[in-house]
């Protein structure tokens, strides 16, 4: 490699050698390179991979979606029957990949917002209890983590001496089972009348900041949780509670009736829940410690008690450091959610990339079709995640 | 009133503090009981504690029991079981390796140490020759674990336990780390195709959980070679995650890129060297050196992810643990196992991240040092 200045040699000097010492040849001459030996390795794969299945044969395509599954699926939001196809056993996976991660997000989120915060305190010992939980966590495979609650789970006693709470919930080694809520005529309105009352009460929250920042002071301090609150009880009301509790019974061998939540949706949540708020946890502690000592000081001297501090002055500065890594973690739950497949919850991994692969054996299509889905999945969180960053960044002077 | 002393201006002794400001007493007062919310606190994690720690130590030592032949040898005991570790060490360490040649893998192991040492402590005495012998060490490790050359040979599919885990991982470690600063270097290149290519890759990776791409080897990669060209299982495992973890240590590459300012690639560029030099005597060197915990955390989350090719059945130190539970002799011991692999996966795992803060503190202590 030489050490002299290509471009005063390619104006010195002609004839190609000189030329190809030009820096924009060269980066078009070593582009072209690379685009030729990125199609030549497609083309290679392709041309094996259609020689391999045709000596194997295997017929590509997606007609295999519309052939009966043919076998049964443990849990499922939306009925599923042998006899339905396998797009249908694609849609329970993804029903059933979206609900535990809708149901983690949330409980992860108040958790390591919680420990993180803890972490912290002034406390010494709260503070040494939450690095002692963090660091157990953090250091040790997930997967191990979802396996140990599944033994945890298993420790609980079988269905005939199942835990009850209030003769509605039941707890044993099998499965959760809640009360389920049957909805009768009128639900529909209410369910309608709750989301009107969020988006209004979403205009007046906005509203009431407009006018603090005009004036100082926000007006009606009660009106956002009447709205939130009133408006659906009141709708609720009014058509009568339209809906009954449908309450899980105790049979002889098992439990009927009610909303069963099996022991492997409890401890893939669990795992998942536990493991993220860690790191969670850790991304908040990092995101108050970026807010300038000063910050503190200033609020506390300005008279703001602890608590108005925390939440007017610290968070919403610290907010800003804290939600980018915190949606790559909700992401991180989502795909690995797919730990499933290892104790026997259906996600999309277990039922579609497992069973129908190997019942089909369309394994392009259908690894093609899953990771579709995961990449549509972040690419939509990540295109949400900038629009709030855009809405938030702060407006430098 | 004839015993009152008193005391010219300026020469009463010092009176000591009072009590409460002072020693155990005032650490407590501030640490643990300075407001009713803190007070509150304490009293509620020392209940906690009360409440978890003196039954998790006797499930944990006292009332465990260490040794036996099977799980008859627990019954009756309160505690743990851990005569199923002692009666499996050498499953849970060695896999299924024939058990008269286990000595090349404690070779291996100690091997390995060596190897890391010139990487990990640079003043550590010997450097030179011991950055030899780990550039040779893949091949001794390769030879000593497969066996040929007068060893008796080795099938891969006899790895097993945390020999496999720590195959899996070293090797992920060391092949991710170039491949990933390369990808870095390609999606912040000025050619659109380079860059676009690595975008492509890196996003991809980025967006799919490990699952898939072990799947994706397990069932497609055989596919995709030439007909009679078959990889070995354990090698399709390790394809998968070195890509895998390549794609997250490019982001973080690309952070440290970031971080460097523009000046320096200008300097660098006008002191005529080419785009290699400068990469390699100016900006990497600088960026790697702000990126080391990233990079860390990355090792440690490829560490750890290695559990995930029990789903093509290699029997790594999770998927191990898992094959003990059900052994006959051992049934029902499942926390025990868990329990257990989990405190190996914890002390590698926090040594390492441990290691990186030691690092991170010592490489500020030498910039200091240069200011």
């Amino acid at each position: 490699m030489s050490g002299a200045p290509s471009t005063i040699t390619a104006k010195e000097a002609s004839g190609l050698a000189a030329r190809l010492r030009d820096p924009r040849v060269r980066g078009a001459v070593f582009q072209a390179l690379v685009a030729l030996g990125f199609v030549a390795l497609v083309l290679f794969i392709a041309n094996n991979t259609a020689a391999n299945l045709a000596a194997l044969g295997v017929s590509t395509g997606f007609d295999f979606l519309n052939q009966p599954a043919g076998f049964d699926i443990s849990f499922s939001l939306i009925s599923f029957e042998p006899t339905d196809t396998h797009m249908r056993v694609f849609t329970v996976g993804m029903i059933n990949t979206l609900f535990v991660a809708a149901l983690g997000i949330p409980a992860a989120m108040v958790l390591g917002l919680a420990m993180g915060i803890l972490r912290l305190s002034p406390n010494w010992l709260v503070k040494r209890l939450v690095g002692i939980y963090i660091e157990i966590v953090r250091n040790v495979p997930l997967l191990l983590q979802i396996f140990f609650w599944q033994a945890v789970i298993w420790t609980l006693p079988p269905v005939r001496d199942s835990i009850a709470l209030g003769n509605a919930v039941f707890l044993n080694k099998r499965a959760l089972y809640l009360p389920k809520p049957a909805f009768e005529d009128g639900a529909g309105l209410v369910l309608l009348v709750a989301i009107v009352a969020i988006g209004l009460a979403f205009l007046a929250a906005r509203w009431r900041r407009g006018r603090r920042a005009e004036t100082g002071r926000a007006p009606y301090p009660w009106l956002v949780p009447a709205l939130l609150m009133g408006l659906p009880l009141v709708a609720i009301l009014a058509m009568g509670v339209p809906w009954t509790w449908e309450i899980p019974e105790a049979g002889r061998f098992n439990f009927s009736g009610g909303l069963q939540v099996p022991d492997t949706l409890v401890a893939l949540w669990l795992g998942l829940v536990v493991y993220t708020a860690a790191f969670i946890a850790e991304i908040v502690r990092a995101g108050i410690q970026s807010v300038s000592k000063g910050q503190r000081e200033a609020a506390l001297a300005s008279g703001l008690t602890q608590g108005q501090t925390m939440n007017l002055i610290i968070l919403p500065q610290a907010v800003r450091v804290i939600v980018p890594p915190t949606t790559s973690q909700f992401l991180n739950l989502t795909k690995n959610s797919s730990l499933a497949v290892f104790i026997g919850y259906p996600d999309i991994v277990a039922v579609f990339a497992g069973t129908s692969l190997n019942q089909t054996g369309q394994a392009i299509e259908i690894i093609a079709l899953s990771m579709l889905f995961y990449l549509v999945v972040s690419l939509s969180i990540s295109l949400l995640m900038n629009w709030y960053n855009r809405a938030t960044a702060l407006v430098e002077r | 009133m004839s015993d009152v002393q008193t005391y010219a201006p300026g020469t009463h002794p010092d009176l000591p503090p009072p009590p409460n400001e002072v020693g155990v007493l005032a650490w407590l007062r501030q640490n643990l009981f300075s407001n009713w919310v803190n007070a509150g606190l304490t009293l509620a994690s020392l209940a906690l504690i009360i409440v978890i720690v003196p039954p998790l130590l006797s499930w944990f030592v006292f009332d465990a029991v260490f040794s036996g032949e099977n799980r008859q040898a627990c019954e009756g005991a309160g505690g743990a079981c851990w005569a199923v570790v002692t009666a499996r060490w050498n499953q849970f360490f060695y896999g299924l390796y024939p058990s008269d040649q286990t000595w090349r893998l404690n070779v291996v192991f100690v091997g390995l140490l060596l190897a890391v040492t010139p990487w990990l402590a640079p003043q550590a005495p010997f450097r030179r020759a011991l950055v030899w012998f780990s550039l040779a060490y893949p091949f001794l490790a390769y030879w000593l674990l497969a066996g040929g050359l007068s060893l008796e040979p080795v099938h891969t599919g006899a790895w097993g336990g945390f020999t496999l885990t720590l195959v899996i991982g070293v090797t992920g470690i060391a092949a991710s780390l170039p491949l990933g600063i390369l990808l870095a270097l390609g999606r912040q290149s000025s050619l659109p195709v380079v860059s676009m290519l690595c975008v492509a890759f890196i996003e991809t990776v980025r967006g799919v959980p490990l699952i898939m791409f072990l799947f994706m080897a397990s069932n497609m990669l055989n596919l995709f070679l030439p007909q009679g060209v078959q990889f070995d299982l354990l090698l399709r495992a390790l394809i998968a995650v070195t890509l895998f973890s390549s794609a997250y240590m490019a982001e973080v590459v690309r952070g440290g890129l970031q971080a460097i300012s523009s000046g320096q690639y200008e300097a660098a560029q006008a002191m005529g060297l080419t785009y290699w030099q400068s990469m390699r005597h100016i900006i990497l060197p600088q960026a790697l050196r702000t990126v080391i915990p990233g990079i860390v955390n990355n090792f440690i989350a490829l560490f750890k992810d290695t559990s995930l090719v029990a789903i093509i059945g290699l029997f790594d130190l999770l998927n191990m643990a898992k094959a003990i539970v059900t052994d006959a002799d051992w049934q029902g011991l499942s926390i025990e196992v868990y329990v257990f692999a989990g405190i190996v996966y914890w002390i590698v795992c926090f040594s390492m991240s441990r290691y990186s803060l030691w690092l991170e503190g010592s490489l500020d202590a030498e910039n200091k040092d240069a200011a």
